[in-house]
């Protein structure tokens, strides 16, 4: 009972929230303006709800069976007023018609001026790629107040790519390119989803777009991505590099426990069973041959030919082989 | 002539009897349990999916979700509200409503329910190999990499069938066998409105037919039609399959009303308001609804120009169902209104759908769209339609002809206790849905963020407030056919043509063919 009072009052004040409408925050000027067209819409059709069902309900008990003989006039049309209640909703229907076109058509129309990132969807993850070269994986960093291009494709299936924040999305599509633009107006982080089914792990297949200033995004873009691992010991290294890579999309990095692919956290020495009836044991060149050719074995216990390959250069791999080591018992 | 005391559920006696009847009235209760059936597998599926969704951390393997929801999605469209209307409530009661002994096909019709229960056998085998979880809408390419597909699409397609071949029945027994002086104009409006789901079902299921074919073939041979690895499209096997599966959504929606007018009409003792506009807007929509698939596709990568055009024409289906919502409110003033359980779903019909259409006008606004899209704010939406829409008015439909169907009476107390849970319930699972959407969560998640995690909870209580109230609903329909007290012929006192005959009616439906020379709802006058 503690805890459905909390729920209630969200639930309410969402509701009767004048300026909120239950819409996310405002990233940008972009989110005002569909957030404006989505406050007309929802007064409107509370209107005319309230105009109906009232209607409705102020009939059904005014006009409560009283006796079985009851009469009732004969009242078979009214031209009028059908005409009124058919062209009036026509109108405003038009209206908000007219309306979502012209933001949808802002939202489509990409500045010349705008920065590019090349973004690719994959079976769980977001990557990231800048002119520069800079690449990232689950992090879009941005800098604020500039308009920003994303040029998009999948190397598997469909994806979504959905920033409630900007209230924008749009598909992703493999073999063919669909673009998004934004800019946002203040520096924070917002919450990035897939919104197109993609499968077993499409609910955390999540991103973030970090905005941050000019100056910062400078320094994040010209920063050499291998600084991150100074001072770090070889296995801190591997998971730091796992975790930046979007491994944990599809294994568990901290527990021993299968996701969709196996953990790779103590399972070095672990044993494999493959299809082929052959069986192996986890060591070094099994982890190497399992990241530079994911499905050069196929193991019984694990869905086999959804791991994508994944750009990593000899020297994380060996972080990456360390990291599973040292997790694992001796 | 038959003899007193005889109907058509003891004209003939034994299952076999049933297996391989050619009465409409006996297939459209086989159908009655077939659907009852399916609702009740559809319906535990998603009583799963609610109870993983309590808690934002997963309860069950993300794959057993994504299985659940595709088989809650597959289950409650074709084999529930598809042929819920049409097949079920409409085979009983179409023949009945304009004066005919039968539809014009007996054994297309009784071929139509194997198609169905071949077809769901087919799709429910795929629960004993690897089981499905592409989703209800078998998006490629992402199909056509999982296994099950090509087996779930077959039973889709046998599905397909029996709705082809009921629709085309209905199309045919319509025209010629409506009794001696019924016109079109003299037609209830439940016949209106099957006669427009007939339309939709024989025109758009070969497309739904073809599509899934060339996803078998696809799949099996690697022809390169949708997928991109192979050149394909994936997006075309969008567009094929909206152009069937959105007239799909008026197969659902459009007899559903019908029912609605005949209840609103019965139980206010009044005519119809605007009977020309309501039946012309049935035709409207159908014929509408070809061409507004697009809406399903605003983010999918369709060009702008397209998305417009889409939009534009959404707004015009959007006309015909204000007029039909406009007309049964205005049918209810000065009428002489009953509370029965029937007249309560059509007007819970009435409050639930037309939060439905409102939310629907707002999905058809493409800048709101983009955000609302794939969201929780569009399972609410079609959730209010479908589920508040249609399956309110089956469940009106049925209390409605149940003395009818097996000449019992239902418990009307027991009944009404049930609309309250199943209304109550309806509201608290799907209202905080929209505001989930609107705040962003997107849908066919396995678990989510936990700021998400108290409008999920108020959800979930909601459906089991639903299935109790279902679980109710079962217990009066059984007791009714039972242990329910004798009904008369007419209990509601409706004008339609099916209160003339006994309740059960005999086998050929009427003692001698009525002769009809006046509207379907001559109250008043």
């Amino acid at each position: 009972m503690k805890k459905l009072i909390p729920f209630f009052t969200t639930l309410f004040s969402s509701v009767v929230a004048y300026a909120d409408y239950a819409m996310p925050i405002q990233g940008n000027k972009y989110a005002a303006e569909v957030d404006s067209l989505y406050g007309f819409l929802l007064n409107v059709s509370l209107f005319s709800f309230v105009l109906v069902i009232g209607g409705m309900i102020f009939f059904v008990l005014k006009y409560k069976r009283k006796t079985d003989n009851d009469g009732t006039p004969y009242i078979s049309h009214n031209n009028t007023l059908e005409f009124l209640w058919s062209f009036i909703p026509f109108l405003i229907f038009m209206f908000v018609f007219a309306w979502g076109w012209k933001l949808y058509y802002q939202a489509k129309a990409y500045p010349e001026n705008a920065f590019e990132v090349h973004a690719f969807g994959r079976q769980w993850a977001w990557d990231f790629q800048y002119k520069s070269g800079r690449m990232s994986t689950g992090e879009m960093v941005v800098p604020v107040g500039k308009p920003i291009k994303l040029i998009m494709t999948s190397s598997d299936v469909l994806h979504s790519f959905f920033i409630p924040a900007f209230r924008i999305k749009q598909d992703v599509i493999p073999g063919a390119y669909t673009a998004l633009w934004f800019e946002a107006d203040k520096e924070g982080e917002y919450q990035v989803f897939c919104a197109e089914y993609c499968g077993k792990s499409h609910s955390t297949m999540y991103a973030k777009v970090k905005v941050v200033s000019q100056e910062e995004f400078e320094t994040w873009l010209a920063a050499d991505p291998m600084k991150a691992y100074d001072g770090l010991n070889l296995a801190d290294r591997g998971l730091k590099a796992m975790k930046t890579k979007g491994c944990n999309a599809c294994h568990y990095l901290e527990k021993d426990q299968a996701l969709v692919g196996p953990s790779l956290y103590g399972q070095f020495g672990a044993k494999r069973n493959f299809v082929d009836g052959s069986s192996g044991v986890v060591d070094e060149a099994y982890i190497r041959e399992s990241i530079k050719m994911p499905n050069a074995k196929k193991s019984v216990d694990y869905e086999n030919g959804i791991m994508n390959l994944i750009p990593v250069n000899e020297k994380e791999i060996s972080w990456i082989i360390e990291y599973i080591k040292s997790t694992s018992k001796k | 002539m038959s003899q007193p005391g005889q109907n058509y559920l003891n004209h003939e006696k034994g299952l076999w009897s049933w297996l391989t009847t050619l009465d409409h009235k006996r297939i459209g209760i086989m159908y009655m349990i077939s659907v009852f059936t399916f609702f009740f597998i559809g319906g535990v599926f998603a009583m799963l999916m609610r109870l993983e969704l309590f808690n934002p951390e997963p309860l069950f393997a993300a794959q057993t979700y994504n299985q659940m929801m595709t088989y809650h999605g597959a289950i409650m469209t074709f084999m529930v509200i598809i042929p819920g209307v049409p097949a079920f409530i409409g085979n009983f009661i179409l023949p009945l409503l304009i004066g005919a002994k039968d539809v014009a096909f007996p054994r297309v019709n009784l071929l139509s329910w194997y198609c169905l229960m071949v077809g769901a056998a087919i799709s429910f085998a795929t629960l004993f190999f690897a089981g499905v979880d592409t989703g209800w809408t078998f998006y490629t390419p992402y199909s056509i990499q999982t296994n099950g597909t090509v087996l779930m699409v077959l039973g889709a397609f046998v599905m397909g069938f029996s709705s082809i071949l009921t629709g085309l029945n209905f199309i045919v027994t319509i025209h010629k066998l409506r009794a001696p002086g019924m016109d079109f104009f003299k037609m209830p409006l439940m016949v209106w409105a099957l006669y427009s789901t007939a339309i939709i079902q024989v025109l758009a299921t070969p497309v739904l037919a073809i599509t899934l074919l060339l996803l078998a073939a696809e799949k099996l041979m690697g022809v390169g039609i949708f997928d991109p690895a192979l050149g394909g499209d994936p997006v075309m096997f969008q567009h094929f399959f909206w152009f069937y599966s959105h007239p799909a959504v008026y197969i659902m929606i459009l007899p559903a009303m019908g029912i609605v007018s005949e209840l609103i009409t019965t139980f206010s003792k009044k005519t119809i308001f605007g009977y020309r506009a309501i039946a012309f807007s049935s035709i409207g929509i159908a014929a509408v609804s070809f061409f507004v698939w697009g809406h399903h596709m605003f983010v999918s990568g369709q060009s702008q120009l397209a998305a417009v055009i889409f939009s534009f024409i959404t707004m015009l289906v959007g006309v015909p169902t204000a007029i039909k919502t406009f007309n049964w409110v205005a049918t209810l003033y000065r009428g002489s209104i009953e509370f029965r359980s029937p007249m309560l779903y059509a007007l819970g019909f009435l409050f639930l759908f037309t939060i439905g259409g409102v939310t629907g006008i707002m999905l058809a606004v493409i800048a709101a769209d983009v955000h609302f899209h794939d969201t929780y704010f569009v399972v609410a939406h079609f959730h209010y339609v479908m589920v508040g829409g249609t399956l309110m008015a089956i469940m009106g439909g049925v209390y409605y002809w149940l003395p009818k169907m097996f000449g019992k009476m239902y418990n009307e107390l027991g009944a009404q206790i049930s609309f309250l849970f199943i209304f109550c319930g309806f509201n608290i699972t799907f209202f905080p849905q929209f505001l989930l959407g609107s705040y962003g969560m997107p849908r066919r998640y396995h678990q989510y963020l936990p700021e998400f995690t108290s409008l999920n909870q108020i959800s979930s209580v909601g459906s089991w407030t639903i299935g109790v109230g279902f679980l109710i609903g079962l217990g009066v329909i059984v007791h009714c056919i039972k242990w329910g007290p004798k009904a008369p012929k007419n209990p509601w006192g409706g004008k339609t043509l099916e209160w003339t005959t006994d309740s059960p009616p005999i086998h050929e439906n009427f003692e001698t063919t009525p002769v009809v020379t006046e509207g379907p709802y001559e109250y008043g006058k």
